[in-house]
């Protein structure tokens, strides 16, 4: 399917309906229809089967699909991975979940040195059609081992693609499409705005997403092309980009600032929307990347790089990068490591300035 | 020859007449929630029936071990057999001490973290035996590799409890800073390994310790703790691996507590055979205990310690238990598992069966039980108190922002020096430079 045409359906659907999701709702429903229009997508992982995952994301489809379509696993990230590796080598599309991003290590061989070079090694002989779900990010005081954002380990891998939503309406969208994507997917989802878009201003209350208007998810099915970011506001003075929870801790600093900042969210790391960023970078002539990664060789680096490279002309500042720090996520000083409101303020007045 | 090419033609083609359909099995407990629960069908075996090897023994002299329980309280509240490890009163006075603490303590956290007070608890009711009997059967200075549910050890190493809960506050008196979640421990000074949030990584560690203290000619052995649902990590199959190659002076504890999370203990393969029979399969002597009788557990560890020691190698234990209470604060396991199922264990609850066992013998009674109850619910108590003077989560007593950057390396690189001195900007831009705690 074009991108043409996906979007075209989403917006046909989009006028036809109002109903308001949150994430978990939304990533719910896109399995839901999936599991019902392809007899080969199976979802797999630990405590997702009967009751529904720890994070209610696969919540009453065991009961509706079946038992060998939906089902509980045993604890070995690595077999969960490597046994998704052979169901694709049969036929199937798996969607295996991994409880948190931090437990997917044990899992990495078979997705660095076997998913993600299956179609390579045998000429396309074989693929590995597989979709790793998996929550990411901190700011639950979760500590080191429930709030880590690795994605960049991902996006370095050839052969991998790396998806992460930042509203209801995208994770539907987008998770279909990467269940339909005959590559393997990392879809990273950020777990800190399951339930509501958090804004960075921990102190403030939890907005839920009602509120929001990417809350409005439409029924049945639809895609979102892989490769295409979203510009959450226009601007001119500064182009930001992000993606996940950073997305809307961006989006309400630059509010409270009142600076006309552009805002991308990239949705897809690899591959990415590097026309969209391109566009607006040239535009505003400022840049500034934001994510909770850490930040040595964290993606911010390579969108640096890029962006260098490409705008290098076009660019009245040097590109700024606002990070989590080079830590293991701690647990009481979880706020003191977030990169919140005042280290993105600082920024965007550093950037501004220059 | 054109016979033997018919399959494969057949294959090729999707013939499948002559050939059944295959079916995919996927494990179901017996019980939900709302079911009623018959355990009959456990068979627990009786007090005092298994025969206790010489601690030399080869694996293979003694398999039937692995699937049978090994048990020394029976349910006249005695102790039965060749297992009977014979303690003196005051030891097991000791022993139900140290388990009627740990009861009162995780009470007392679970219900702080409800309180606000910090954010996540994980008890081990039902457990305590599985922790507190095989680290009283072990020198205080063998080195052990817990899991998360294994606070009986340091209860029964003597670890203080305010660093417990200093740490479970991740309070500014907190040892480990304010870093690690809640419970995950670490005490060199207690020969306790710092707690890991990934699974089973602690199992081949406790193989390399092991082997280092081979290799150094020292004496002192080493043990794993990790929850049958977490012996599917290949952690776990490497660290017996390497056990079993190097006849490594090491003692794997396999804590079958039934449940993982909302996974019964079938998703680990519990619906094939047993747990210690992974040992058997390595190798490796392998014990089968009944998890909730303080006095097997006791026995079945200082027979492990006693191979180890003699260098006669590893040993795995697989305790059978339950976990009585939910997985940890974020769980509710009544979405998953039938609340009758605690009620109707068959082992019953290993704190009752210690204190039946030494009232049975004219060594305790329920006046000076429960004189032992109050006082630990006071000692804990009393200890918060104390604790929360240093802070609790999130209410600004921590420890300064500058040991977040500290401990990454030996050294501070530059880049983290940068960080440091971006993070105490930011906090004085947000509360000013009167903060005590920067
Ligand atoms: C590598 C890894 N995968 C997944 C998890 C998430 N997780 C934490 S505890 C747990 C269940 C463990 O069950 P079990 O081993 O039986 O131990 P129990 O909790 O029963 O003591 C899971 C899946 C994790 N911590 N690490
Ligand atoms: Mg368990």
């Amino acid at each position: 399917m074009s991108p043409e045409s996906s979007s075209v359906t989403e917006t046909a659907v989009e006028a036809a309906t109002e109903r308001r999701l949150n994430m978990i709702e939304a990533i719910n429903e896109a399995l839901d229809i999936m599991l019902a229009r392809d007899p080969d997508v199976i979802i797999m992982g630990e405590d997702v089967g009967y009751f529904g995952g720890v994070f209610r994301a696969t919540a009453g489809l065991q009961a509706k699909h079946g038992k060998t379509r939906v089902f509980d696993t045993p604890i070995s990230e690595c077999g969960i991975i490597g046994v998704a590796v052979g169901m694709g080598a049969y036929g199937l599309r798996p969607v295996p979940e991994i409880q948190f991003a931090d437990y997917i290590y044990p899992g990495l061989d078979q997705l660095i040195s076997e998913a993600a070079r299956l179609r390579y090694r045998s000429a396309g002989d074989y693929i590995a059609p597989l979709t790793v779900r998996s929550p990411f990010g901190g700011g639950i005081f979760g500590g080191q081992t429930h709030s880590q954002s690795p994605e960049a380990l991902f996006t370095h891998v050839s052969g991998l693609k790396t998806v992460i939503p930042s509203t209801p309406h995208d994770a539907k969208g987008l998770l279909i499409a990467a269940i339909e994507d005959n590559d393997p997917v990392i879809f990273f989802e950020p777990k800190r705005i399951y339930n509501g878009p958090f804004s960075g201003f921990y102190d403030k209350p939890v907005e839920p997403w009602k509120k929001h208007p990417d809350s409005i998810v439409p029924e049945g099915y639809y895609r979102i092309p892989l490769g295409k970011a979203r510009t959450v506001r226009e601007g001119e003075a500064m182009t930001i980009l992000a993606y996940g929870t950073m997305v809307h801790v961006v989006e309400a600093v630059a509010r409270e600032k009142g600076v006309d900042a552009e805002i991308l969210d990239l949705r897809t790391l690899v591959p990415l929307d590097i026309e969209a960023i391109e566009a607006s970078v040239e535009k505003t002539g400022r840049c500034m990347i934001v994510h909770e990664a850490t930040r040595t060789s964290g993606f911010g680096a390579e969108l640096s790089a890029l962006v260098t490279e490409r705008c290098f002309y076009h660019l009245e500042a040097p590109v700024e990068r606002v990070t989590g720090f080079d830590t293991p996520y701690p647990h009481s000083l979880e706020w003191a490591y977030f990169p919140g409101p005042v280290r993105i303020g600082e920024a965007i007045d550093k950037l501004l300035s220059e | 020859m054109a016979e033997e090419a018919q399959p494969a033609n057949l294959a090729a083609s999707g013939g499948k007449a002559n050939r059944p359909a295959l079916a995919l099995h996927v494990p179901e407990p017996k019980y939900r929630p709302g079911d009623t629960v018959d355990f009959s069908d456990i068979d627990i075996g009786k007090a005092g029936a298994q025969p206790r090897p010489d601690e030399s023994a080869h694996p293979s002299e003694m398999g039937e071990l692995a699937y049978s329980l090994i048990r020394v309280l029976g349910e006249d509240n005695q102790a039965h057999g060749p297992w009977n490890p014979r303690l003196d009163a005051d030891t097991l006075r000791a022993m139900l001490g140290h388990m009627a603490m740990v009861r009162a303590f995780d009470e007392r956290m679970f219900r702080g973290q409800r309180q606000g007070k910090t954010s996540f608890y994980m008890k081990c009711t039902g457990e305590e035996a599985t922790s507190i009997a095989p680290a009283m059967a072990l020198a205080s200075d063998d080195m052990v590799f817990p899991s998360y549910r294994q606070q009986g050890i340091l209860i029964a190493r003597g670890y203080p409890l305010i660093e417990m809960i200093n740490q479970i506050y991740s309070n500014k008196a907190d040892k480990l800073k304010g870093r690690q979640l809640p419970i995950m421990y670490s005490s060199r000074e207690h020969s306790f390994f710092s707690i890991s949030g990934n699974l089973a990584t602690q199992c081949p560690q406790a193989v390399g310790w092991a082997m280092a203290s081979a290799c150094r000619g020292d004496s002192r052995i080493a043990a794993s703790w990790v929850g049958e649902g977490s012996t599917a990590e290949g952690d776990f199959h490497s660290a017996c691996t390497f056990a079993a190659v190097y006849n490594a002076p090491v003692i794997l504890n396999v804590v079958n507590n039934q449940w993982a999370i909302s996974s019964f203990s079938g998703f680990a393969g519990a619906e094939r055979t047993t747990f210690a029979a992974r040992g058997l399969g390595y190798g490796i002597a392998a014990l089968r205990v009944d998890g909730n009788d303080a006095l097997a557990c006791y026995a079945a560890a200082q027979w492990a310690a006693n191979r180890a020691r003699g260098n006669h190698g590893p040993t795995l234990i697989e305790y059978f238990t339950y976990r009585a209470e939910g997985h940890s604060t974020s769980d509710d396991p009544s979405g998953y598992r039938s609340a009758q199922e605690r009620e109707e264990w068959p082992l019953g609850d290993p704190v009752m069966r210690l204190k039946n066992h030494l009232i049975a013998s004219g060594e305790w009674d329920e006046e000076r039980q429960a004189a032992m109850d109050l006082a630990c619910a006071e000692k804990v108590k009393e200890t918060t108190k104390e604790a929360e003077k240093n802070g609790i989560l999130g209410h600004g007593l921590h420890h300064p922002f500058h040991t977040m950057f500290e401990d990454v390396y030996e050294e501070l690189p530059w880049h983290l020096e940068e960080q440091a001195e971006q993070a105490i900007r930011e906090r004085i831009t947000k509360f000013g430079s009167e903060r005590p705690f920067g």
